[in-house]
């Protein structure tokens, strides 16, 4: 397997390149230079970065009027602030305005573990999916960002990006046959016919694991990453829905109104079939580092492999 | 425009907005009566603008912060040219572009406000990428008194000062109520100037119902280099219609028709005396 890389230094690095051949590009951050991983940009184009303290509201509204002027506004910040402190500059501002912001949110989820629930990041699916008019994009890794981050780049509107904080497997790296980002599509990890694992962020990584966990006991898991939430490819899950006996959706964000919310309602508008969600319970979780509650919550891969097995023996 | 000119404008423009909120049954008429002497001289003496090209490079931006008074805002649109006056008809109806606070959808609108406390925030990002871009255009923001207790303002007022905006002009429509009352009652706002003043900002005080006092104060912006501008402009809520002056219950609602055409009236009288001068 490649080395470990984390999300927001792929993507830092990719804005560093894009920036230095679009001067309309201007970088915004609350003081999160570090946290974002910003320093060698702000380094290097002083010019296209514009700091704005610790005020997200702000962050967001200035970003927005950067945009109004014509400038193509990058905004980087911790998830948990910018998805809720500035959640109404992020509806009215950016998406209601129509206005060609793209916002970063790193360290989302539960990459702050121990520090408790203030930053934790659970909610921005159920909140941002609710928001017409922008894209919301959780890749799985640091091939995938990169990707992402082109694609959105390229084009005009809003968009959130939520990545994590750790340094964690590549995915796509040792997949070059695999395009590893397209705008609302499904991209398929793996074939089986007897299970769908729908997967997004960094637990893709546990979802492949826990795939060939299942495939030592017979079971071929179908594996979808779902890294567009917004658009969404329903056509992926329909389909495998379809195809194969259940579906088990796997995402570090609260149970309700995330992926596995998503993947339901379209599973029961369209061919119902047992849909299983694994996700965070709704409640503040304990905490400790990311890696540590994966496994208490059941989002490791022998947890996600277990659910699934137990799922398939309750179908028999 | 002259004065007398400008002066005119602004009694059409609330006969206007009258019209508009006693036929749509709806609209906050206090504060569109407050302001419409501050919209009156930007959008027919200051805004460097061109309503058949809407999106010109060089123009001036503005920013309604306080987007309920959307009234004489969309009637200046109107009569600046920017869409037809008979779609004014339309406000609040069923599928029209015209509805209660401000919507780029509508020419000359640049960004939807409506939610307080974000327009300060909009027009310093509008003002740090031109300067970045090295674009001589203005901003221009008009907040309400009441959103002043909203935190976002003062993050934005910290920032415009930070970064030197002075291309950046806020003016703030003084009329001293809000929907529950006096604004020093719901939250105490003085001493306002020096609180803008410890922000960083150049600040003037004027009386925001006259147009002289107006149109030479924000013809004399910026007040100082490398600060931003700050107007504080003393308006009467209701302005013009005196059964709804100083009222802060009229901070929304609809006349009756003796009302309406009371009003009408006096503002009719008004234009027959201006004529005459």
């Amino acid at each position: 397997m490649s080395e470990l890389r984390s999300c927001r230094e792929a993507y830092t690095e990719t804005l560093r390149e894009l920036a230095t051949e679009n001067p309309d590009i201007i970088v915004l951050s609350s003081d999160a230079r570090g946290s974002c991983t910003l320093n060698g940009y702000v380094d290097a184009l002083p010019e296209q970065y514009v700091e704005i303290g610790i005020a997200e509201q702000n962050l967001i509204g200035v970003s927005a009027g950067l945009a109004a002027v014509g400038k193509k506004p990058y905004v980087c910040a911790p998830a948990c602030f910018l998805t809720a402190r500035s959640l109404e500059q992020i509806k009215i501002d950016v998406a209601y305005s129509h206005q060609n912001v793209k916002i970063l949110g790193v360290s989302g989820g539960i990459s702050y573990g121990a520090l408790g629930a203030s930053h934790h990041t659970l909610h921005d699916i159920a909140a941002l999916r609710a928001i017409p008019d922008i894209m919301v994009i959780i890749p799985c890794d640091a091939v995938q960002t990169q990707a992402v981050l082109r694609a959105v780049s390229s084009m005009e509107g809003a968009a959130y990006i939520r990545v994590g904080r750790d340094k964690i497997p590549a995915v796509y790296a040792d997949r070059p046959e695999v395009e590893p980002f397209t705008l609302g599509k499904a991209t398929v990890l793996r074939e089986g016919r007897d299970v769908t694992l729908a997967a997004c962020g960094e637990l893709v990584h546990y979802a492949l694991e826990a795939c060939n966990l299942l495939a030592e006991r017979g079971i071929e898991a179908r594996l979808l990453d779902m890294a567009s939430l917004k658009p969404f490819d329903a056509d992926a899950i329909i389909k495998a829905a379809k195809e194969t006996r259940a579906i088990v959706t796997i995402e570090e964000h609260s149970i309700n109104g995330g992926l596995g919310a998503t993947v339901s309602q379209i599973v029961c508008a369209h061919h119902p079939t047992r849909v299983r969600t694994l996700a965070l319970p709704d409640e503040f979780l304990v905490t400790g580092t990311s890696l540590e509650l994966f496994a208490h919550y059941g989002l490791d891969a022998t947890g996600i492999a277990a659910s699934t097995a137990d799922l398939l023996t309750f179908l028999e | 425009m002259t004065l007398h000119e400008l002066t005119a404008e602004a009694t059409e423009i609330r006969k206007a907005l009258l019209t508009m909120i006693y036929h749509a049954k709806a609209g906050h008429i206090g504060g569109a009566l407050s302001s419409a002497d501050l919209i009156t001289a930007l959008y027919f003496s200051v805004l460097n603008i061109d309503p058949s090209n809407p999106t010109w490079e060089e123009r001036d931006y503005f920013v309604l912060s306080k987007g309920h008074s959307v009234e004489p805002y969309l009637v200046a649109l109107a009569r600046r040219g920017f869409f037809p006056i008979e779609e004014l008809s339309t406000f609040y109806r069923f599928g029209s572009r015209l509805i209660g606070h401000p919507n780029n959808q509508v020419p000359g609108v640049e960004m939807n406000t409506g939610a307080l406390g974000h327009g300060l925030s909009i027009a310093v990002g509008m003002a740090i990428g031109l300067k970045k871009s090295k674009r001589k255009n203005r901003v221009f923001a008009l907040m309400g008194d009441g959103e002043l207790a909203e935190g976002s303002i003062w993050e934005a007022a910290m920032a415009a000062s930070h970064y030197r905006l002075d291309n950046l002009i806020a003016i703030i429509d003084r009329n001293h109520l809000q929907i529950s009352g006096s604004t020093e009652d719901v939250m105490t706002l003085e001493p306002l100037k020096d609180r803008w003043e410890s922000f960083g900002w150049q600040v003037r005080e004027i009386d925001g119902n006259d147009m002289q006092q107006i149109v030479q104060t924000l013809k004399s912006a910026p007040f100082a280099p490398d600060r931003p501008s700050l107007i504080i402009a003393h308006t009467i809520k209701g302005k013009g219609v005196s059964a709804m002056e100083n009222i802060a219950l009229w901070h929304h609602g609809v006349p009756d028709k003796t009302l309406y055409e009371t009003a009408m009236n006096t503002f009719d009288q008004l234009q027959k005396e201006l004529n005459n001068e």
